[in-house]
């Protein structure tokens, strides 16, 4: 019987974008009569759709999850350039080790800012909220000393780009990856190509990672496990502006939201933190999930101007 | 509370009026059926334990409904939708011989969810670009752009397949995707799905 929804669904999306003529109407006519099942999947399907039109109003205030923001088009471009890129975003705090190198131009950005820098030789760097990154001057290394950033890297297989985040290193050997450093542990998902992580002080062994890997380092060894295309795709969200959740648990989605906005979301001790959600939220648009999360999660949220607080 | 309603398996006794016009049917089960789906979703889900069945004993009830709508308008259709379905579950059980036996909750709690208060009308139409707008957002990433992109910006088939770098066939499967996902959150069934539980 679920092909009836999908049959009615497909009605609908022909008639909406077209073309749509008058043996298309017939079409549809003869499948409404054949059954009051065809009836009510069609007309639940239309009053949805239609009801839907509503949400134009909504055009000039969120044009950051809108297609039409140039940045969000980087990504396909990127697909396509392939091996000449490395992508890489780190996060996690700061370790006194980088105070030891004061090489190169800091750049920073505060909670809920995201800048883009254009190194020499044209690679980029897209820093994420509360981020704080070194960038040497000539050479291609480059240092995260705090927050998340998106590394677009031109590849040169005689000079490869190296990206040291804490006590480890990440070599580009071509490819695309993603990096994440969180307080004694250093997270690197390969999205494409390949690269080499590496402790500085030779304690354990580098790991070569191919697309889907992801290394874990801890200050002990690395290991590798694997992460889908999705997930990974998931995490980059930030770059046009939204937090993608799946199947994401109340107590992350919060923490998530809590990096960008200085508008704090508490938890009460009570609050069904492990419940999940499957969603795409604007990044800064705290309100918004307080209200997603009490129609889904059926939770209690009281907004107190400075903070949100959700309950059960 | 409040409200009774007898429901026997022959139906109701007809009018003596004539056949309702098909339109009058229409709107009848949009503006007043609709509303109830996340009732009915929460009796079904209460009531019948293969979540794989859900959407198929929704689509039965509608079909029902409908059905008997066309003889008689019923007067009080959050009590008849409910009737419905718990008629219908109980047909499912007996037909089916090897039925688990929980599938069914609580077979005398069947109609505990027709004494619930439903929604209140009033308060959906105030909620509707909320409620829309949480629902959208609910969708899985591709989906939600391809309607975002046909139902905020207004943009064509082609126009969303160069935007989103798919082709056209890829965008009227989102679009169909995302138009049932968004009825299925909108009209209730996503605390039900999404939540855990």
């Amino acid at each position: 019987m679920n092909g009836i929804d999908a049959t009615a669904a497909r009605f609908l999306e022909r008639r909406d974008l077209g073309p749509w003529g008058e043996a298309d109407q017939a079409e549809l006519d003869a499948w409404l009569n054949e059954s009051a099942a065809h009836c009510a999947a069609f007309w639940r399907l239309e009053a949805v759709w239609s009801d839907a039109e509503r949400l134009s109003v909504l055009r000039s205030f969120r044009p950051q999850t809108a297609k039409s923001e140039p940045r969000r088009d980087i990504w396909p471009i990127l697909r396509r350039a392939a091996a000449a890129t490395v992508a890489i975003a780190a996060i996690g705090a700061a370790s006194a080790f980088y105070l030891l190198q004061p090489e190169g131009e800091r750049y920073s950005t505060p909670m809920g800012g995201r800048e883009v820098i254009t190194l020499f030789d044209g690679s980029q760097v897209e820093l994420n909220t509360d981020t704080s990154v070194r960038i040497a001057p000539a050479r291609r290394m480059a240092w995260v000393e705090k927050g998340e950033a998106y590394f677009q890297i031109k590849h040169d297989a005689a000079h490869p780009f190296v990206v040291q985040v804490g006590d480890h290193r990440i070599v580009d050997l071509g490819t695309k990856f993603v990096v994440r450093d969180e307080p004694g542990r250093l997270e690197v998902s390969l999205v494409e190509g390949k690269a080499r992580v590496e402790p500085l002080n030779n304690a354990s062994k580098p790991a070569v990672l191919t697309p889907g890997d992801v290394a874990v380092a801890t200050a002990a060894d690395i290991s590798v496990t694997r992460k889908t295309e999705k997930h990974l795709a998931s995490e980059l969200g930030w770059r046009r502006g939204v937090l993608i959740f799946d199947y994401t648990t109340l107590g992350q989605a919060v923490a998530e939201f809590n990096r960008y906005n200085a508008k704090k979301i508490v938890l009460a001790p009570n609050a069904p933190a492990h419940l999940t959600m499957v969603g795409t939220f604007p990044i800064n648009d705290v309100e918004l999930f307080g209200r997603v999360a009490t129609l889904v999660l059926k939770v209690h949220v009281a907004d107190e101007g400075d903070k949100i607080v959700i309950s059960r | 509370m409040g409200e009774t309603f007898e429901f026997n398996r022959s139906g109701k006794p007809a009018s003596a009026g004539a056949a309702m016009a098909a339109s009058d049917v229409k709107q009848w089960f949009v503006r007043e059926v609709l509303p109830l789906e996340a009732m009915l979703m929460h009796f079904l889900h209460q009531n019948w334990r293969n979540k794989a069945e859900i959407e198929d004993l929704r689509q039965d009830v509608y079909a029902h409904v409908l059905e008997a709508a066309k003889t008689e308008i019923p007067e009080k259709p959050k009590a008849f939708l409910i009737a419905t379905a718990r008629n219908l579950v109980i047909d499912r059980i007996r037909h089916n011989q090897v039925v688990p036996i929980d599938a069914v909750n609580d077979l005398d709690e069947l109609n505990v969810a027709a004494d619930q208060p439903g929604p209140d009308r009033s308060a959906i139409a105030r909620d509707v670009l909320r409620r829309l707008e949480a629902a959208i957002n609910l969708l899985p990433p591709r989906a939600r752009e391809a309607v975002w992109l046909r139902r905020v910006e207004g943009l064509s088939r082609r126009e969303i397949a160069e935007r989103m770098g798919v082709s056209e066939n890829t965008v009227s499967d989102h679009i169909t995707a995302g138009m049932r996902a968004l009825a299925d959150i909108y009209l209730g069934e996503a605390a039900e799905l999404r939540s855990g539980r």
